[in-house]
């Protein structure tokens, strides 16, 4: 499956920073480069580099995640997080949760649609992530895979019941 | 007024740690490190000093083993066993030569200034490892972390870390057992606690981590601060040195687990950490200081352009421009924990003008550390302003 990155056509420079986290850039159109720092604790940084001195950072930005996602969403992003904040703000008391697909899970390997998760508990699945990857609204024939993170919606009670659905089977 | 030696204890405790708060604000207020004011202070405080203490030197002596150990363990949970393995595949070169470049000028000062085998081996130590706490915390201070070159300088960073693992019991065996057939015994049984040390905190992480982790923070606490005390015990047993043993439980914990630890230790570690840097204030001579002084001073200038030429080296590699090379090698200059660390091991063993000079080294370096990144910007920016053409379509692979 290609990432985004790549239908685009924009190549991303990864480099990892131990101790910190991850660094992805790209050089825009216009010949500025743009970067965006993963630190561990899930903060972001926003790099804009300089335009005289291309490895040096001009100025960056740390954002939480809250903010993260909202700059995500100010600059257009479609897709799973948008939903999701859709989703909480019509219903109160609806929940979200991000449940590990462990390696030896019963569903390492099974479909969404053996999971029958909303039939057994009320909750959606709207995204999966995968490594660097989200699968918005997956079908009922995608395949979990270890080290997956399935994004959940539903009560408490329903998102409670597919986590344990997810992870005892 | 009849003081007791309990109230004398707490008196004199609160007012030196209360006086490393005051301390470490000065310092932050000009975006410096505070270790070399801790170690002022300690040489103030200390035998011989402008106000000698003590009461509270038991308490020192043991707050400053555990500041080591817990130095060590949160260097450790920081970097995943794979973080170490991908880095020593990549960056093996410029490590090795950050090592040799920057540890045999202090071997050729220990040769000159007539020392002993085992300050010959510490001085290779304290030269050539940097303080990756100083180093990371200017690098995020000034907003760098971005920067095509700190790729480059952390790999270094973690390099160094590495070897100490495997430097450290070297030293600590040299330091036991006094020079000839026995030193070379105590180095391999060492290594080969080591090794195996290494094999269980890389295939068993996951029993280790099992072993503290809980949902409770207290508990997580208690498990692991135990465990690290257990596993520096052993290690020191060994001659391992108990900081080893720390730093490889780091290694050991599993990612998730290692973020709350580190979390919660982070306060512990501030607080054992200044008195580690205290303690070796005070067990060092400061009538000795003005005589290494000099001598210090020289090694330090050698210690700037040896890391300036590695920080170039490293640059080129990943591909940076010339002002970044400058920058990789300002941002390693600032020498701290591990030095001090390294003399602490082996100072009463060997020459006692070896803990002043160490003492003296890492006062300049760590005032030059975090000062060079900023200093040294207009040359860099002088050094080579890169067209903008040029820069656009950058053709070297980096990282």
């Amino acid at each position: 499956m290609a990432t985004k990155a790549e239908q685009l056509g924009i190549a991303v420079e990864r480099a990892k920073l131990p101790g910190f986290g991850v660094r992805q850039e790209f050089t825009c159109q216009i010949g500025r480069r743009v970067g965006v720092i993963t630190l561990k604790n899930g903060h972001r940084q926003l790099a804009v580099y300089d335009e005289r001195d291309p490895d040096a950072v001009l100025a960056s930005v740390e954002l939480n995640e809250n903010e993260a996602t909202l700059l995500a969403e100010l600059l257009g992003a479609p897709g799973a997080v948008e939903r999701l904040s859709r989703l909480q703000e019509q219903v109160e008391g609806i929940i979200t949760a991000n449940i590990p697909i462990a390696p030896g899970s019963p569903y390492d390997g099974k479909s969404l649609g053996d999971a029958a998760i909303r039939t057994r508990t009320g909750a959606s699945v709207v995204a999966v992530f995968r490594g660097d990857e989200v699968i918005a609204s997956p079908r009922p024939a995608f395949v979990f895979q270890a080290d997956d993170r399935v994004v959940a919606v539903g009560t408490e009670q329903g998102v409670h019941g597919a986590y344990q659905i997810l992870t005892s089977g | 007024m009849h003081v007791s030696a309990t109230a004398q204890l707490l008196l004199e405790l609160g007012a030196v740690i209360f006086g490393l708060g005051l301390l470490a604000r000065f310092a932050s207020r000009f975006g410096l490190s505070p270790i070399p004011l801790y170690l002022l202070a300690g040489l103030a405080f200390g035998a011989g000093g402008f106000a000698p203490l003590d009461a509270p030197d038991g308490f020192f002596e043991s707050g400053s083993e555990i500041g080591v150990i817990l130095l060590l363990l949160m260097i450790g949970l920081e970097y995943t066993a794979g973080d170490l393995v991908e880095n020593l595949r990549t960056q093996a070169p410029a490590g090795l030569l950050d090592l040799l470049v920057n540890g045999i000028p202090g071997v050729l000062f220990a040769l000159v200034m007539g020392w002993d085998a085992t300050a010959c081996v510490a001085m290779f130590g304290i030269t050539a490892v940097s303080s990756s706490g100083i180093a990371s915390k200017v690098l995020t201070d000034l907003g760098r972390l971005g920067n095509r070159e700190t790729p480059a300088v952390l790999g270094i960073l973690v390099l160094e870390d590495l070897a100490m693992a495997l430097y450290l019991p070297i030293v600590t065996a040299l330091a036991a057992a006094g020079a000839g057939v026995s030193a070379v015994k105590a180095v391999l049984i060492a290594l080969a606690v080591l090794a195996a040390v290494l094999f269980v905190a890389i295939r068993y992480g996951r029993l280790v981590t099992a072993l503290v982790s809980h949902s409770s923070n207290e508990i997580l606490l208690l498990r692991l601060m135990g465990l690290a005390l257990l596993v520096a015990g052993v290690a020191e047993a060994a001659h391992v040195s108990a900081a080893v043993g720390a730093f490889l439980l780091g290694i050991a914990l599993s990612t998730d687990v290692a973020e709350r630890a580190y979390a919660i230790l982070e306060p512990l570690r501030d607080i054992f950490a200044a008195v580690f840097f205290v303690f070796f204030g005070l067990s060092t001579d400061p009538s000795q200081l003005p005589s290494v002084l000099l001598p210090a001073a020289v090694l330090a200038l050698v210690g700037v352009v040896t890391k300036m030429v590695t920080g170039w080296i490293a640059g080129a590699r990943a591909g940076v421009y010339r002002p970044a090379r400058i920058r990789a090698g300002a941002a390693l200059l600032p020498r701290g924990e591990f030095s001090i660390i390294v003399a602490g091991l082996v100072a009463a063993g060997t020459t006692d003008k070896l803990a002043p000079t160490a003492a003296a080294y890492v006062l300049i370096l760590a005032v030059v550390g975090p000062l060079a990144p900023r200093l040294l910007e207009p040359l860099a920016r002088r050094l080579g302003t890169v067209r903008l053409d040029e820069a656009a379509a950058p053709s070297v692979a980096g990282d």
